[in-house]
């Protein structure tokens, strides 16, 4: 077939199929967050791709420390806890100053959260500089592992899929098994009703807000194994993950993770085929006359007001 | 009933204050700047008051509609490239071109080894068919992509991304199809129209009147249409759209023609930018101009069409100076001023124009925009309620009209519940 | 040499030459009073007595200042040394800087401001390609003078500009040769950043493999700028097995590429792949571990064993922090001053058109990268080298060509 032998075609399927899946799970990190506030509060946070940002400068910084000190095998650990402690600090600060006295203006809050990402932006021009910089992976990140002798499947990637499975288990057991989760989803559903039943909204809001928040900072720590980090890498992804988060249907952690896997895959494929500009033009065509058709994106919640 | 009376009870130009405010911008933009600055300056103004027609566009759309499109960069783009082709096929005549393989064709054809011109660029050897270009194709993608969501109910935030994500895909677009669009680079080198020198100063000085006489126009004609039923209709709307629906309204005809609207001007901006400023580039069509640009309308005061100007030329003069001084701080003054403005200046600079010709009495106080002068003014306290109460409290239609432009801090005035309502999965029940 | 000490030395300079001149310590150098104003600047440039006002146009913000910055400093360099070694015709150069902010109009709009209200006698400015093609026509309007330091695609020669790097031929064709030779290389994989640049050249790779080579392209990719996902053409590479990838990948996505080429398995050990994208500035983002091992085409590189270029880093380092990388485009922008201050000297005189007239024919003998000579289309005759990078971040030279004219219009190439 086209002069490749079936061997040959077999490999570059299965790799093929791997390199869709880590643009999944980028994808999929990304709108996580945003997805959660989406859903929480019908905001869209514009400054999301800047709360990444937080997370890979995190790592970056820690990598030279680690660099100095030795333990460059095992900081990316830390990196990632700390890349979400620090995004969720920001945050629930953001939110207490900003975000909570815009909510019953969603327009108005993507024009505010717009004008935070270019603060934040200057913010890390300022303090890292104009300069991409990139973070020193640990030994055992670099490279691939060959299945077969022609596979190459790149460590990286399996961890970042890795990564990505924990905090959408994650995200998933918080939402569904923990009281606090239970209060999202009541506030979501009926706040009045919510707050009648004793639950305080405005922290549940809060809350909801920093992991979203804490949840991009992590998708900044697994950006930098493919990437390198500047101040406007936030900017990079940031539309991607809202068709995400649009096209999965608002409030649906299944609709997200369906959305942002055949997004994902579609454009992999497209740019196999096709140029990558034109593979990215595509899937976004695709996108945008789906949603003119559907609006209620793939997984909607169905609610009668 | 003399002119001046005639004038200044006229709907169209919003009484006394409309034509006092429009006659003052027509000053400054024919006689004050054009003596106070130097021909570098103005034209530099001339290029800011190209974006004043997006600005005005989004003020009927936004300020009025209730629709905040992240897109009209796509439209301003579309006029101005439809302009700078024109002015591309005639500065690639085959005795200037003839160092290319092809001469004939546009240099960045050549470069990407075109070796004729593409079917689309036709057209645009013929100045009206340009013309008519300018105001059609940015009118009907307008109409594509706003009958396609308006039918279908999309709204709020939704909208917003969407026209974002088309705003994302175009530029992707031109700058990946760079043989039939000169790409990155954009379409440069425009030299002349029909012959006459563009580049001159005298040429500068006559498009920049030509300029300011279309958006002196274009603000009379959005001043007429929001005087109009239709333009009541629009705020009703903006605050309360399910009953607007209920009394009978196709609700989603009245957006996409403002949609439409929005898109005319923006376009007319953009042509008129390309011939002031000598090329057109694909850094105009994407997502940062197009959402920079509503901060120029939200400056000036989201629902005033004066303002909408005074707010883009404000915010220039900013960049320009800022950005020859202190260039590390312009972004943290823009990301700045997008927070106060909505957080603190909801009406901009019309508001506080506003709040302070009340308090000193320099106006009566504001008949309403839409003209409907017997109708009672609403209590001055009222345009600082918050947006919920307004919500719960607008309650008719009459009501809606009432507040026009100085409720404009309410322009989404939903409610939680509301939200809900908006929400595209809502509707899906 | 601090902005302090320069400012002083600025003060006294007046007398101190006076002294200096009187004892007899320097010869050969321009003093102001043997070159009136009114006979040096007779177009009513920024030139007067003792200074002359010089442009600076890069982006200091947004995208581009992640390349730019450099240029900026080399200028900056360049012409502080100037002014310590009395200046132009004795006058002191005078920096204006503007900030291009990434925007391609904005470079436009500030060269004008340059150009028309500051009256510089030349600017120093512009990277990509599509800002300088946004400024030009101001240039030419107004008949200013620009330095322009980047490799670039060629096709353009402007009187008013004077091209510092290389052109896309002198970049291209003597390192597919040697690639060619050196490798056995017989199938090519072309892979760019979506823009002219990267277009051009790989139109000029392509025609050389085919018709000069006998060799064979078997794919040619082009990726948005800014993109950082690679997996799709990382594939299609594997399943294509090239002999030499051959790559112009820019800014941004150079690190998603080298990092996710890595990863997918195909390090220098299993791939050989040439780049004219990658100067010492992209290797601090990249990492040289990702790098190693790898090929750049480039007229200079930090490591070269030379005299003037060992003075020039080691001035470098000092005035800009020792962490600071030269690369190509850096030393290309320093070249720009010195051009300068010879032609103005040449030609006995600011103005424009003289200048312009007197630069061509002229050789820079102090060049950093080894003499270079002007011709009389604008560019620069000069060398191409090649280096492998090492995981340090610094490249060894290879291989180092003749010399190679300039061609900007390259016959059977286009």
């Amino acid at each position: 077939m086209f002069g490749y032998s079936m061997a040959e075609i077999g490999n570059i399927v299965v790799m093929q199929g791997f390199s869709g899946l880590s643009m999944f799970t980028v994808l999929l990190l990304m709108a996580l967050g945003l997805a959660i506030i989406f859903g929480q509060m019908g905001v869209i946070n514009m400054a999301h791709g800047e709360f990444m940002t937080i997370g890979a400068y995190t790592t970056v910084m820690l990598s030279k420390v680690a660099a100095t000190y030795g333990f460059t095998n095992y900081y990316f650990i830390f990196a990632i806890l700390i890349a979400f402690v620090l995004a969720f600090a920001v945050g629930y600060f953001i939110e207490f100053i900003m975000i909570r006295h815009l909510y019953k203006r969603p327009l108005d809050t993507l024009l505010a959260t717009w004008g935070l990402s270019l603060v934040m932006q200057q913010i890390f021009r300022s303090s890292f500089g104009a300069k991409e910089v990139s973070a020193e992976l640990p030994e055992w990140m670099l490279g691939s592992f060959n299945p077969t002798p022609d596979i190459d499947i790149p460590i990286n990637g399996v961890f970042v899929m890795a990564l990505a499975a924990l905090v959408t288990f994650g995200v998933y057991a918080f939402m569904f098994k923990s009281r606090w989760g239970l209060r999202v989803r009541a506030t979501v559903q009926n706040r009045t009703m919510a707050g009648a039943v004793g639950i305080n909204t405005a922290k549940v809001d809060r809350i909801t807000f920093a992991l979203g928040c804490g949840i991009a900072g992590i998708a900044g720590a697994a950006f930098t194994t493919i990437a390198s980090t500047g101040p406007t890498t936030g900017t990079l992804y940031i539309v991607d993950s809202f068709m995400v988060v649009v096209f999965g249907g608002a409030a649906s952690i299944i609709g997200t993770i369906a959305s942002a896997f055949g997004i994902a895959q579609a454009q992999s494929v497209l740019q196999f085929f096709m140029t990558s500009s034109m593979g990215k033009v595509t899937t976004l065509l695709a996108i945008v006359s789906i949603l003119m058709v559907k609006p209620e994106g793939l997984f909607a919640s169905k609610l009668r007001k | 009933m003399n002119l001046w009376e005639k004038l200044t009870t006229s709907r169209v130009l919003g009484g006394k204050e409309g034509v006092l405010g429009l006659a003052l911008l027509a000053a400054i933009i024919f006689i004050v700047l054009p003596l106070g600055v130097d021909i570098f300056r103005l034209n530099l103004i001339g290029k800011y008051l190209t974006y004043a027609f997006v600005a005005v566009g989004l003020v009927m759309l936004w300020g009025h509609g209730g629709v905040l499109s992240l897109g009209q960069g796509i439209f301003f783009g579309l006029g101005g490239y439809a302009m700078a082709m024109f002015l591309k096929l005639e500065a690639s005549d085959p005795i200037s071109t003839k160092i290319q393989s092809t001469p004939g064709i546009p240099d960045f054809m050549d470069w990407n080894q075109l070796t004729a011109l593409p079917w689309f660029w036709e057209p645009f050897k013929s100045l009206p068919l340009t013309i008519i270009a300018v105001l059609t194709i940015p009118a009907l993608f307008a109409y594509v992509i706003g009958y396609a969501m308006f039918k279908r109910r999309v709204g709020g935030v939704y909208f917003s991304i969407i026209t974002q994500a088309v705003a994302l895909i175009l530029s992707i677009l031109i700058v990946g199809q760079q043989g039939y669009t000169g790409g990155v680079n954009g379409i440069t080198d425009l030299k002349t129209m029909l012959g006459w020198d563009i580049r001159t100063d005298s040429a500068k000085y006559i498009l920049y009147y030509v300029n300011g006489l279309l958006l002196i126009g274009a603000i009379v004609l959005s001043q007429y249409i929001m005087s109009s039923k239709f333009g009541m209709l629009l705020l009703a709307m903006r605050d309360k759209e399910e009953r607007v629906r209920f009394s009978g309204y196709d609700v989603s005809n009245f957006k996409i023609f403002v949609f439409c609207f929005a898109a005319i001007l923006s376009a007319v901006g953009g042509a008129m930018f390309t011939l002031q400023v000598g090329f057109m580039s694909p850094s105009f069509v994407g997502i940062v101009p197009s959402i920079e640009m509503i901060i120029f309308c939200a400056v000036g005061g989201r629902a005033s069409l004066i303002g909408a100007v005074y707010g883009t030329l404000l915010v220039n003069y900013g960049k320009t100076v800022f950005s020859e001084t202190y260039p590390e701080l312009w972004l943290f003054l823009m990301g700045g001023l997008f927070i106060a403005v909505v957080m603190f200046f909801p009406n901009g600079l019309a508001g506080i124009w506003n709040k302070y010709a009340e308090k000193f009495g320099w106006f009566k106080p504001k008949e309403d925009a839409s003209g409907t002068s017997d109708v009672k003014k609403p209590e001055a306290k009222k345009f600082e309620v918050s947006a919920s109460e307004v919500d719960s409290e607008a309650t008719a239609l009459t009501s809606a009209v009432t507040n026009t432009t100085q409720v404009a801090a309410t322009t989404k005035t939903s409610s939680k519940q509301a939200n809900v309502v908006n929400t595209p999965a809502a509707r899906g029940a | 040499m601090s902005s302090l000490n320069r400012r002083g030395f600025i003060k006294t300079s007046g007398a101190l030459m006076g002294a200096m001149m009187a004892a007899g310590l320097i010869s050969g150098y321009a003093f102001a009073a043997d070159f009136p104003t009114a006979k040096v600047n007779t177009t009513g440039l920024a030139v007067t007595d003792t200074t002359v006002k010089v442009g600076i146009l890069h982006s200091a913000t947004g995208t581009m200042a992640i390349s730019e910055t450099g240029s900026i400093q080399a200028e900056k360099l360049a012409i502080e040394q100037i002014n310590a070694m009395g200046g132009i015709l004795g006058r002191k150069i005078e920096i204006i800087q503007e900030d291009g902010a990434s925007d391609w109009p904005t470079f436009a709009e500030k060269a004008k401001k340059l150009l028309e209200k500051d009256k510089v006698a030349s600017v120093m400015g512009c990277w990509t390609s599509a800002s300088r093609k946004a400024a030009l026509p101001v240039f030419e309007k107004d008949n200013g003078l620009l330095f322009y330091p980047t490799f670039y695609e060629g096709l353009e020669q402007s009187k008013n500009v004077f091209y510092t790097g290389q052109e896309a031929t002198q970049q291209i064709l003597a390192g597919l040769d040697w690639i060619a030779k050196e490798k056995k290389a017989k199938s090519f994989y072309l892979i760019g950043s979506d823009y002219i640049w990267p277009r051009t050249s790989m139109k000029i790779a392509r025609k050389h493999i085919e018709q000069h080579l006998g060799g064979k392209v078997v794919g040619e990719e082009y990726i948005a700028l800014g993109d950082t996902q690679f997996g799709s053409v990382i594939n299609k590479i594997k399943l294509k097995k090239p002999d030499v990838i051959y790559a112009a990948v820019v800014g941004g996505s150079n690190v998603a590429w080298f990092k996710q080429l890595n990863a997918a398995g195909l390090n220098s050990s299993k791939q050989t792949m040439l780049t004219i994208s990658v100067t010492e500035d992209e290797v601090l983002g990249i990492g040289g571990e990702n790098l190693a091992g790898f090929y750049s085409a480039m007229k200079y590189f930090q490591s070269q064993d030379n005299a003037e270029n060992k003075k020039f880093v080691e001035a470098f380092k000092k005035r800009w922090g020792k962490d600071a990388v030269i690369g190509d485009v850096t030393q290309a922008a320093y070249l720009g001053p010195w051009l300068y201050k010879a032609a103005v000297e040449r030609a006995g005189s600011f103005d424009v058109d003289k200048v312009q007239a007197a630069l061509p024919g002229y050789t820079l003998k102090e060049a950093p990268e080894g003499p270079v000579t002007v011709e009389t289309n604008h560019h620069l005759t000069t060398k191409l080298r090649i280096g492998q990078w090492g995981k340090d971040g610094q490249a060894k030279v290879v291989y180092t060509s003749d010399y190679i004219k300039p061609d900007p219009f390259p016959k059977g190439y286009q």
